[in-house]
């Protein structure tokens, strides 16, 4: 047995690796709710794809002689995020686009029927039996090490793959937040934001910056996908769904609209969930519910999240 | 035939027809390209590019034709979806049309995808360009009120051939036992479709009327099974389902009201995905809680309904009577039947979702209907008027909870037996895809929805696999062709002039 | 003079940092036409918006009397829909709110929801034919009849709202208002858009509403001639601030008034 601090420390890594994952979806939530003010119910199953195109990649490369895992890993990341983007750009025209300025249900309605039809065309296409990955960097750096109570070494170390995780993660959160607040990309984005009528009249190509909006939060939706590969080692086609409401929780704690606040909110709901399957008794059964009841009483306490601005009603 | 044609720019056509195979491309690479299949000891990676191909092909010029439709080149569509949907065609069926194995050889070489749904779905493709490129008078891209217009008087007319329709429809419905009475497996068909125009009827109090949009309508209906289904099996309690039917729709109702409470004053996304969220999470308490639900093993020997005390075994119970004999005593001979017993099944489902299709009905015209849907139309001005917001959302919430939670402790008692499974996402998936593909407020559209969506895979075994993927896209569909719904038409509550004698503008 | 109906006292708004309403008191008379004037972002709409619920104001009190039965509702610390339903304040919108799939009629019978609501036992009579809840109903369309006679919309009242030409539309939005029974009616902007016949043919009506149903009317409004002419009491706001109040002769001339206007004359400066 462990000590209690190693335990405690263990917990606390996989709970900010799995909060990454959370934090990388709400960042497409809240960003998509930014633009165009609404929820993109769809985008639990772009996290899917990216999930299933990233294990696809693998295989590829493994079929084709790369087995050597950095170049793989590369490569999982690369194609998930190429084909992610052309999923969101997809969703985007196909599915919301023609619904601008439609009934406050319709564009609700097509986001969970692209849900419904995404879902089961993964299903038909790759099969319902969970796919699994092997470990692909087995091993870590060692920290400490305890003496447990029956007299045997117990070293706490931090894995390579989460230490792995943790770097992509933040390294492409950094190239992230560049594009949104240094590139004229980012500049069109809160421009929309705020008055799309006005943007149009300043040039501002207001479609483009919509999609390119969908692709940006597909493609961190990929790098979510794929990390969540890595980390479990096994996905199906349902992941998407439970993935897709807890990281809406976190965007919602973070305060939607809010960024910074969906990151934050992520790795919140994150180590919620670690720590709750980790301490409560039978946690890891109703982990689900736990998250679910933080939904609930954040909306009831405090609807604007942790991050959010209060938006006054327009009468 | 070309005679409105504008003159062609065929480079921006192949730009645009390439465009859309270069994303159908992206879109198919890997997820159709390749595939992972379990064989022994691992997974291997197989490799499907001619449906890829055959994908990129269809975009390219299924955008081509889509182009020239725009243009006014209706000739030209008219004999290439022709000529491919002949073809097509004789893929399909090459055996019956020219008798000889060779004939499948060679349509096999070219015919795209394997399997015959999707080759069946791409032949409907070509043959709707082939029809509608024939059929356009003008350019296909009549103007939308026009379109509306006339999608706007079908669904007038289908509601006024409704309210004849309705009624005999209702009577089919009571002698659909005298026709089909004999045969259990179609009346477990039967008994399964009504369940679900029930549980549309009652989706659609909350979405077609209030506009709620409730995706997780499957963990009322839960709570409404398993409410039976416990009070029926615990023992000390054991009450019968006519004393449980009540309160299973007073439970579901009470947790419709109290999940419904913190977020029916927010904006209504936010509802949508805590409903979807409370649908896995009783899932998830059903599954986990073995004390109280068994768990995933479920509760099995859940009680049958009895009719005024008379049970459906053949050797009645001590202290009750059989059905049959019963019967035999009182009125003419009859042998005792398992069949009996599903006809009683059916018409308690019957009356139950006549009752759901009657408060609908009859709540539009009360002032509570109407404050629903001024509230789906406009809240801020609701509320000017001294309309309480959130408790007229709650009572739509509610009610339609409790219709749920009846149809519910139905199930429970009609299956005999329930579990977890039960109570998927999928579930409230297909009840919304009734709603919204019946038109939103429609109760026929519901029936016929419910028909088309339960019946047909029920008849038709093959057409299982494909069928959420079908109803993801006919909401896309029916959303982007007309949000209102398909048949939606909305005829007043209340008139000051009779209808016909108001004067039109 | 008897207590006034509305007594607004030190109403002051913030957004944040923005002060949109500075300590701004008035009063309103029963049987009386205000109008609340000001040029563009002045914070007319804002009061409203908190007179009637829409916004909390961050201080100040708003007190509302009901002479026939001496009730007294401090508006501010009331839920926005209990505004209309309880101390019967009822308004219209700048931009027009109905709801415009329903037919005109259900407009005026949806703005008489609790009667209605009350008529039909909370639904559960109503929904096995209850008589009494017919009765109301009939009421109800009479009341709402007598509505479209006065606005001139009765030919049209089955057809949906949205259907109406503007002119139309804004006066269904008062009709609506007023099936409510209100003690005070709230007007944003009723004559903006209207041509000069339609806008004649509003001030007669609310001449009518103030003079044969007896309440007090608030009125926001840029149309100055519609202003002078019909408003009994005027109060002028500018940047958040109240710069005159007085009857119109005495706007007229009042010099706040005219800078606010006309801007500062070049030689004072």
């Amino acid at each position: 047995m462990q000590d209690s601090f190693s335990y405690f420390f263990n917990q606390l890594i996989s709970g900010i690796s799995l909060g990454f994952v959370y934090g990388l979806i709400a960042i497409g939530y809240t960003m998509v709710y930014g633009i165009v003010g609404m929820i993109n119910f769809a985008h639990g199953e772009i996290f899917m794809i990216g999930a299933f195109v990233a294990l696809i990649a693998f295989f590829i490369m493994d079929a084709i002689g790369i087995g050597w895992v950095p170049v793989a890993i590369v490569a999982m990341l690369l194609l998930s995020m190429v084909i992610n983007a052309a999923y969101g750009w997809t969703l985007e025209r196909v599915a919301y686009r023609p619904l601008r300025g439609s009934t406050r249900l319709a564009p609700l309605i097509t986001a969970i029927g692209m849900s419904i039809f995404l879902q089961n065309y993964v299903q038909l296409l790759q099969g319902a039996r969970p796919r699994p990955l092997r470990p692909l960097i087995p091993g870590g750096i060692e920290l400490w090490t305890v003496k447990t109570p029956d007299n045997t070494d117990y070293t706490v170390q931090i894995s390579y793959m989460e230490l792995m995780i943790i770097v992509i993660t933040v390294v492409l959160m950094a190239a992230f937040t560049y594009v949104i607040t240094r590139t004229p990309l980012g500049r069109a984005q809160r421009a929309c934001e705020q008055d799309q009528k006005m943007a149009a009249l300043l040039g501002i190509n207001v479609n483009g910056t919509i999609a390119a909006t969908f692709v940006l939060a597909a493609v961190l939706a990929a790098v979510a996908g794929l990390i969540y590969t890595l980390r479990y080692g096994s996905i199906d086609f349902f992941i998407g769904f439970l993935a897709g409401v807890k990281a809406f929780t976190a965007a919602v704690l973070g305060g939607i609209g809010s960024l910074p606040g969906a990151m934050l909110g992520g790795v919140l709901i994150g180590l919620i969930e670690t720590f709750f399957a980790g301490y409560a008794e039978r946690g890891s059964e109703y982990k689900d519910v736990a998250v679910f009841m933080v939904l609930v009483v954040v909306l009831i306490f405090r609807p604007t999240g942790l991050l959010g601005k209060p938006d006054i009603e327009k009468v | 035939m070309t005679t409105d044609a504008r003159p062609l720019d065929y480079g921006a056509m192949a730009k645009e027809a390439g465009l859309t195979a270069f994303v159908v491309l992206m879109l198919t690479i890997v997820l159709v390209g390749f595939e992972l299949r379990d064989v022994p000891g691992a997974l291997a990676l197989f490799t499907r590019f001619p449906d890829v191909l055959a994908a990129c092909l269809i975009a390219f010029f299924g955008r081509i034709a889509v182009i020239l439709l725009r243009e006014g080149y209706r000739g030209a569509v008219v004999v290439g979806a022709g000529a491919a949907a002949l073809l097509l065609l004789i893929g399909l069926l090459p055996e019956t049309l020219f008798g000889t194995a060779t004939a499948r050889e060679y349509a096999e070489a070219y015919m795209p995808f394997s399997a015959p749904v999707v080759r069946w779905c791409v032949f409907a493709a070509a043959v709707f360009l082939a029809v509608r490129a024939a059929l356009a008078r003008r350019s296909v891209r009549a103007d939308a009120k026009s379109r509306e217009a006339a999608a706007d008087r079908a669904g007038a007319t289908v509601q006024h051939v409704a309210r004849y329709a309705g009624p005999l429809l209702g009577l089919c419905a009571v002698a659909l036992p005298v026709a089909l009475g004999h045969d259990q497996q179609a009346m477990s068909v039967a008994i399964l479709v009504m369940t679900y125009i029930m549980l549309g009827w009652g989706l659609n109090i909350v979405v077609g009327l209030a506009g709620l949009l409730d995706l997780g309508y499957v963990a009322f209906y839960a709570v409404g099974a398993y409410t039976f289904a416990l009070l029926a099996t615990t023992e000390g309690i054991e009450w019968s389902f006519w004393v449980c039917l009540p309160l299973a729709g007073l439970f579901a109702g009470l947790a419709g009201v109290l999940l419904g409470f913190p977020v029916l004053r927010l904006r209504g996304d936010y509802l949508a995905i805590v409903t979807l969220g409370f649908g896995e999470i009783v899932r998830v308490v059903l599954q986990n809680w073995y004390g109280f639900t068994n768990g995933a093993n479920g509760i099995s020997g859940i009680p049958r309904p009895t009719l005024l005390g008379l049970s459906w075994e053949e050797e009645a119970p001590e202290g009750q009577m059989a059905f049959w004999q019963w019967f035999s005593k009182n009125f003419w001979e009859v042998q005792y039947s398992a069949t009996h017993e599903k006809i009683f099944l059916f018409y308690i489902i019957l009356g139950l979702a006549l009752v759901v299709n009657w408060f609908a009905l009859r709540a539009r015209r009360m002032p509570i209907g109407r404050a629903w849907e001024a509230l789906r139309e406009d809240e801020i001005a609701c509320r000017s008027l001294g309309i309480n917001p959130t408790n007229t959302k709650l009572t739509a919430f509610g009610v339609g909870a409790m219709f749920g939670g009846f149809a519910g402790s139905f199930f429970a008692t009609s299956q005999g037996f329930v579990s977890p499974e039960s109570f998927v996402f999928i579930e409230s998936a297909i009840i919304l895809a009734i709603v919204v593909l019946g038109g939103f407020g429609s109760q026929l559209g519901v029936v016929l929805a419910a028909l088309l969506l339960i019946g047909l895979p029920e008849a038709f075994r093959e057409v299982k696999d494909f069928r959420m993927l079908a109803f993801g896209l006919a909401m896309v569909g029916i959303m982007l062709w007309r949000p209102a719904g398909l048949l939606a038409h909305r005829e007043p509550t209340v008139r000051l002039n009779a209808p016909g004698k108001g004067k039109t503008p | 003079m008897s207590r006034p109906l509305l007594e607004v006292e030190h109403l002051t708004i913030r957004f944040g940092g923005l002060v949109a309403v500075n300590d701004v008191s008035f009063a309103a008379q029963d049987r009386q036409i205000t109008a609340v004037i000001g040029p563009n972002g002045a914070g007319k709409t804002t009061v409203f918006n908190c007179l009637t619920g829409f916004y909390k104001p961050t201080v100040g009190r708003m007190r509302l009397l009901h002479a026939a039965t001496g009730r007294e509702f401090l508006l501010e610390r009331m839920e926005g829909f209990r505004i209309a339903a309880e101390a019967h304040v009822a308004r219209t919108f700048q931009n027009i709110r109905l709801f415009p799939k329903m037919t005109v009629l259900e407009n005026l019978i949806v703005a008489q929801h609790n009667t209605l609501m009350r008529a039909s036992g909370y639904t559960v009579l109503g929904l096995f034919g209850y008589r009494g809840y017919k009765r109301a109903e009939a009421a109800a369309i009479d009341r709402a009849k007598y509505w479209l006679d006065r606005t001139g919309l009765t030919e049209r009242a089955d057809d949906a709202a949205e259907g109406l030409p503007y002119g139309g539309q804004r006066r269904l939005e008062i009709a609506r208002a007023m099936c409510t029974e209100p003690v005070m009616l709230c007007l944003d902007e009723p004559a903006a858009g209207l041509n000069p016949r339609e806008s004649e043919e509003l001030n007669a009506l609310l001449r009518f509403i103030r003079d044969e149903h007896e309440i007090g009317v608030l009125l926001i409004e840029h149309d100055m001639s519609v202003v002078m002419e019909i408003s009994d009491h005027i109060i002028v706001l500018d940047y958040g601030k109240k710069i005159a109040d007085g009857t119109p002769a005495e706007i007229r001339n009042d010099p706040a008034v005219i800078r606010a206007y006309l801007g500062e004359p070049e030689e004072a400066a």
